[in-house]
C-alpha cells in the first residue's frame, strides 16, 4: 500500500464521524454531572433518541422534526430520571441503570415496525469541495452539520460553564448544593432543567447513529457507545475540551480497529476493542490516585440526593 | 391540600410491601403500553406472564433462569448493603465462566466425580478475582468502583470473543465461535430428565442460606450493615472500610463466577459469545426488588425470571421483540425506587378547608 495522503484525509474523517456520538452524549452528561447529578441512564436515552429520530425520518420524511424529534425524545425520557431522583429523592445509580434497561427495551417495541426499512439520505455540505482538496478536504468537508455541531459543542460547553453566570450556578450547585440553596438557587430546578438538557444531547447523539452514521434501525444499535460517553466525562475529568480529544481517541481507536481488521493485522481485534475500556479504567487510576487533582474538577456532589427541609 | 412529612421511622410492613406495589403498578404500566402498540393488554399480558408457566417444562424453565438471577443477586446485596457499587456483575459472571470453561476444556474427555466440583470451583476464583480489581483499585487509587466494574464487563465480553473465534474455537466446529462441548463428567446433573433444570439451583440455594448466616449471625454481617448505614459510625466502631470493600466485592464476584460456571456447564454445556443474557445487570434489579433480603431475593428471581420467559413467549406470540422483556425490568425499578418515598415521606391528605374555597 503506498503512502496516500488522501486516504489518511478519509480516515481522520471517519475518525470524526465515529466520534460525533461521543462528543453529543459526553458533553450533555457533562453538564448534568456538574450539577451533581450521575445519569447513568446515557445508553437508554442515546438509544431512544436512535429510534425516535428514525421513526420520524420514515414518517414525516422531514430532516428537521426528526432531528428535533429524537432530541425531545431523550428529553421527554430522561424526565423519568429527573422525577425520580431530584423529586422522589431515588439513588441516581439504581435509577439510571433502570432508564438504560427500559430504554433499550422500548426503543426495540417502538422500532419493531421499522427493522430492516432502509433509511433516507442526509444531506452533506460542501461535498464538492471534500473532493476537490486533497487531505484537507475529507477532514473539513463532505459532512452533516451535525457533526459541525459536536465539533463546536465543547467549546460552547467551556465558555458557558466557565463564563456564564448560569453555569457558575450550575458549578455551585454541583459543588455545595446546600450552600447554593442558601444562596437563594432553586438547586432543584437547576438540576432538572440539567437532567433535561443531557436527555436532549443523548437523543441528538442516538440519531446521528440511525440517521447518518448507518442510517437504518437495527435493534441495540448504540452498542454500548453510551457508556464509552460516560466514562469519556470521567476520562475527561469533566472538562468539555479534553471530552473532545477522548472522543477522537476513542474514535480513533474504532477506525483504525477496522482498517487493521481489513489488512489482516495481527494483534487480535478484540484487543483492540477493549484498549478503550482498559485506558479508561487506567486514566481513571492516574486522576484518582491524586486527590487534588480529581477535585480541581469533580463536582463534590456527584450523585448526592439533596434534599431541602421545608 | 397535601401535605407532605418526613416519617422518623420506617414501618417493616411498608418495607416489603412497596415492591409488591411496584409490581402491581409494573403490570399495569405493561397493559398501558401494549393497548398504546395496538394490543388487547389483557392477551398480552396473559402471554407475558400466565402462559409461560402453565406446565411444568415452563415451571423448570423459570427456574433455570432464576438460577443465576438470585445467586447474583444474592452476592450483590453484600456489596449494595456496605454502600460498594458493583454494577460490573456482567462481567465477573462472564469471566468466571471462561475460567471454568478453559477448565472444562482442560478436562476434556476426563471421567471422574472430581472434574465438576474442579469447574465450578474455579469459576468462582475466575469470578472473585475479576470482582478483585475494582475492589483493589478503590482501596488504594480511590478509583470510582461504578466505573471500574462497568468497564470491565467490555473487556471480559471482549475477551470471551476472542477465546471463542480464536485459540479455544471447535477445532472440527467449522469456524463457529464456539468451543467444543464439554464432556459429560463437566455438566450439571439434570434434576429431571425431559426438563432443563439442573443441579446449579442446589448451589444458589445453599448460598442463598450462606449469605443469611453471614449477613444476620456473624460479626462480619453486622459490620457489612453498620457501614452500609452510616459511614462514619462504622469508622468510630474501629471498622477496617478497606478489607471490608475487598471482602464484600470477592463475594459477590464468586457468586456471579459460579452462576456464569453454572450457565456453561448447566443449559448451555460449551463456552460461546453470549453466555449470558444480561443477567449480570438485571441481577441487580432483583436484588433491590429483594430489598437485599436473601428470602426476598428468592421471590424478586422468579418475578424478574419470569419477564424473561415472558418475552420469549411475547416474541413468539405477539410477534413483539425479545428487549420486551427489558421494559418491564427497568418499570419495576422505576417503580419501586419511586414507591420508596412512601417509606421516608408520609402523605397526608388535607381536607379542604371551606375558607380556602
Amino acid at each position: 500500500m503506498s503512502f496516500d495522503l488522501n486516504f489518511i484525509g478519509i480516515l481522520i474523517g471517519a475518525i470524526m464521524a465515529s466520534s460525533v456520538p461521543l462528543i453529543l452524549a459526553a458533553s450533555g452528561e457533562l453538564i448534568t454531572e456538574r450539577s451533581g447529578v450521575l445519569n447513568l441512564g446515557v445508553e437508554g436515552m442515546m438509544i431512544i433518541g436512535a429510534i425516535s429520530g428514525f421513526a420520524l425520518m420514515i414518517i414525516t420524511d422531514n430532516l428537521f422534526f426528526a432531528v428535533i424529534g429524537s432530541m425531545l425524545s431523550g428529553l421527554i425520557i430522561s424526565i423519568i430520571f429527573g422525577i425520580l431522583t431530584q423529586s422522589l429523592l431515588t439513588n441516581h445509580v439504581a435509577t439510571g441503570l433502570a432508564l438504560t434497561i427500559f430504554g433499550i427495551g422500548m426503543s426495540a417495541m417502538i422500532g419493531k415496525n421499522f427493522v430492516g426499512i432502509p433509511g433516507k439520505e442526509f444531506p452533506l455540505l460542501f461535498v464538492n469541495l471534500k473532493e476537490n482538496i486533497p487531505f484537507f478536504g475529507p477532514i473539513l468537508f463532505g459532512h452533516s452539520i451535525i457533526l459541525y455541531f459536536a465539533f463546536l459543542l465543547p467549546f460552547i460547553t467551556n465558555y458557558f460553564l466557565k463564563k456564564t453566570k448560569i453555569g457558575l450556578i450550575i458549578r455551585a450547585v454541583g459543588d455545595s448544593p446546600t450552600s447554593a440553596s442558601n444562596q437563594g438557587i432553586n438547586v432543584i430546578l437547576v438540576r432538572y432543567s440539567c437532567i433535561l438538557y443531557g436527555g436532549a444531547m443523548c437523543g441528538l447523539a442516538g440519531a446521528y447513529l440511525s440517521l447518518i452514521y448507518t442510517p437504518q434501525w437495527i435493534e441495540n444499535m448504540t452498542g454500548g457507545r453510551g457508556w464509552i460517553a460516560l466514562a469519556l466525562v470521567v476520562f475527561a475529568t469533566w472538562s468539555p475540551i479534553k471530552v473532545l480529544i477522548g472522543a477522537l481517541i476513542f474514535g480513533g481507536i474504532t477506525i483504525l480497529q477496522l482498517h487493521m481488521q481489513a489488512i489482516g493485522f495481527r494483534i487480535p481485534v478484540q484487543l483492540l476493542s477493549a484498549l478503550p475500556y482498559i485506558m479508561t479504567i487506567i486514566v481513571l487510576v492516574i486522576i484518582s490516585r491524586d486527590s487534588r487533582k480529581i477535585k480541581l474538577n469533580t463536582p463534590t456532589s456527584l450523585g448526592q440526593i439533596f434534599y431541602k427541609e421545608k | 391540600m397535601i401535605k407532605i412529612e418526613k416519617r422518623n421511622d420506617v414501618s417493616p410492613s411498608i418495607y416489603f410491601l412497596t415492591p409488591i406495589l411496584a409490581i402491581f403498578l409494573t403490570l399495569f404500566g405493561g397493559g398501558i403500553i401494549f393497548y398504546v402498540l395496538g394490543f388487547n393488554p389483557i392477551i398480552a399480558l396473559k402471554f407475558f406472564f400466565i402462559t409461560p408457566i402453565s406446565d411444568l417444562y415452563g415451571f423448570s424453565e423459570l427456574l433455570v433462569k432464576a438460577t443465576p438471577l438470585c445467586l447474583i443477586a444474592i452476592g450483590l446485596s453484600f456489596c449494595f448493603k456496605s454502600n460498594n457499587w458493583n454494577i460490573g456483575a456482567e462481567g465477573q459472571l462472564i469471566f468466571g465462566g471462561i475460567v471454568g470453561g478453559g477448565v472444562a476444556l482442560l478436562f476434556y474427555g476426563h471421567d471422574g466425580f472430581y472434574v465438576l466440583p474442579i469447574i465450578i470451583l474455579s469459576g468462582a476464583i475466575g469470578g472473585m478475582i475479576f470482582a478483585m480489581i475494582p475492589a483493589v483499585l478503590k482501596t488504594y487509587f480511590n478509583t470510582n468502583e461504578i466505573l471500574v466494574s462497568l468497564m470491565l464487563v467490555y473487556v471480559a465480553k471482549l475477551l470471551l470473543d476472542y477465546l471463542v473465534v480464536g485459540p479455544w474455537s471447535n477445532p472440527e466446529g467449522f469456524n463457529f465461535p464456539e468451543t467444543r462441548q464439554f464432556s459429560e463428567s463437566a455438566r450439571m446433573p439434570i434434576l429431571f430428565d425431559g426438563l432443563r433444570i439442573h443441579a446449579g439451583i442446589f448451589i444458589t440455594l445453599m448460598t442463598v442460606f450462606l449469605s443469611w448466616l453471614i449477613l444476620y449471625k456473624t460479626y462480619l454481617g453486622f459490620q457489612i450493615k453498620v457501614s452500609g448505614l452510616s459511614l462514619k459510625t462504622a469508622k468510630y466502631a474501629g471498622y477496617k472500610g478497606e478489607t471490608m470493600i475487598i471482602i464484600v466485592f470477592m463475594i459477590s464476584g464468586a457468586c456471579a463466577g459460579l452462576a456464569g460456571v453454572g450457565e456453561i456447564t448447566g443449559p448451555i454445556g460449551q463456552l460461546h459469545r453470549n453466555i449470558s443474557p444480561d443477567y449480570g445487570f438485571t441481577a441487580i434489579i432483583v436484588a433491590f426488588l429483594g430489598r437485599l433480603n436473601p428470602v426476598g431475593i428468592i421471590f424478586a428471581s422468579l418475578i424478574v425470571a419470569l419477564t424473561y420467559l415472558g418475552a420469549e413467549t411475547a416474541q413468539i406470540f405477539l410477534q413483539v421483540p425479545k428487549y420486551t422483556g427489558q421494559v418491564f425490568q427497568g418499570m419495576i425499578l422505576f417503580f419501586l425506587l419511586g414507591s420508596d418515598y412512601l417509606l421516608f415521606f408520609k402523605i397526608k391528605f388535607l381536607g379542604l378547608k371551606k375558607n380556602e374555597l
